[in-house]
């Protein structure tokens, strides 16, 4: 039974509000109660892909479920799509321009976190039509 | 040992001081977000040198303990406003983050 949904769309190149959907999640989590590492985890994942929504693709929609056993986190945006999925999952792989890695983004560290703190990742991307990302965390019973 | 004493001990200057007597458990020196999000760990006292707003984002989401701005660098105005919004402890250090690194070492090990 889903205990909770929530939705925000995201701004593109708003780094000013960049973050802010993120931390909404992690305070909802939180007044469910939800074990502290699964919202840590879920606040990282949602983050980055909050924060490649905002650097590559002018925004999107972020939905989150929230269910007993597990939290849902599904991104979507009408970007330009990734066009080498296996290149933008490597560590320090970024297309970020200067001015944002000077913001102290691009590192290339947003898809390998996304796959390194959730229990499955899925990326589905078609360039010149968009990306979305499901993420799933696990909420050990 | 808290914030406050970390502060204090480190000679830090205090620019959002939300919660003094929380503890500081390690900490972490970065520049890069992704990798502090990823790495940093909960309760850890955060040296960096970068100062805009996303600082407070990263901050929140990891939930460190307290923010250290290295070699005189100054939040600036929307970094403090969020600060100030998320509760979160901001201090500014005149010394690199290698000499703050190494000090906070020797006062929590």
């Amino acid at each position: 039974m889903e205990k909770l949904h929530l939705h925000y769309d995201v701004e593109g190149n708003d780094f000013i509000a960049a973050g802010e959907a993120s931390g909404q999640v992690k305070r909802a989590l939180r007044q469910l109660g939800i074990d502290f590492e699964v919202i840590r985890r879920c606040a990282i994942c949602m983050y980055e892909g909050e924060i490649n929504m905002v650097v590559h693709a002018d925004g999107g929609t972020a939905d989150v479920m929230v269910e007993k056993d597990k939290v849902t986190i599904i991104l979507e945006d009408r970007g330009p799509g990734i066009s080498d999925m296996e290149l933008a999952m490597q560590e320090g792989y970024s297309t970020a321009s200067q001015d944002v890695r000077e913001l102290g983004f691009g590192a290339g560290m947003g898809l390998p976190n996304m796959k390194k703190y959730s229990d499955s990742l899925e990326i589905n991307s078609e360039v010149g039509k968009g990306t979305k990302v499901t993420m799933v965390i696990h909420i050990p019973g | 040992m808290t914030v406050a004493e970390v502060a204090k001990n480190l000679n830090l200057t205090c620019h959002v001081a939300a919660d003094g007597k929380r503890e500081v458990e390690g900490g972490y020196v970065g520049d890069l977000l992704s990798w502090v999000i990823g790495r940093a760990g909960q309760g850890g006292a955060w040296v960096t040198i970068m100062s805009n707003p996303n600082v407070a984002a990263v901050a929140m989401l990891a939930d460190t303990s307290m923010i250290i701005l290295a070699e005189g660098v100054q939040p600036d105005e929307t970094l403090l406003a969020k600060a100030k919004q998320h509760r979160l402890n901001l201090y500014t250090a005149t010394e690199g983050a290698y000499e703050l690194a190494w000090r906070l070492h020797e006062l929590i090990g």
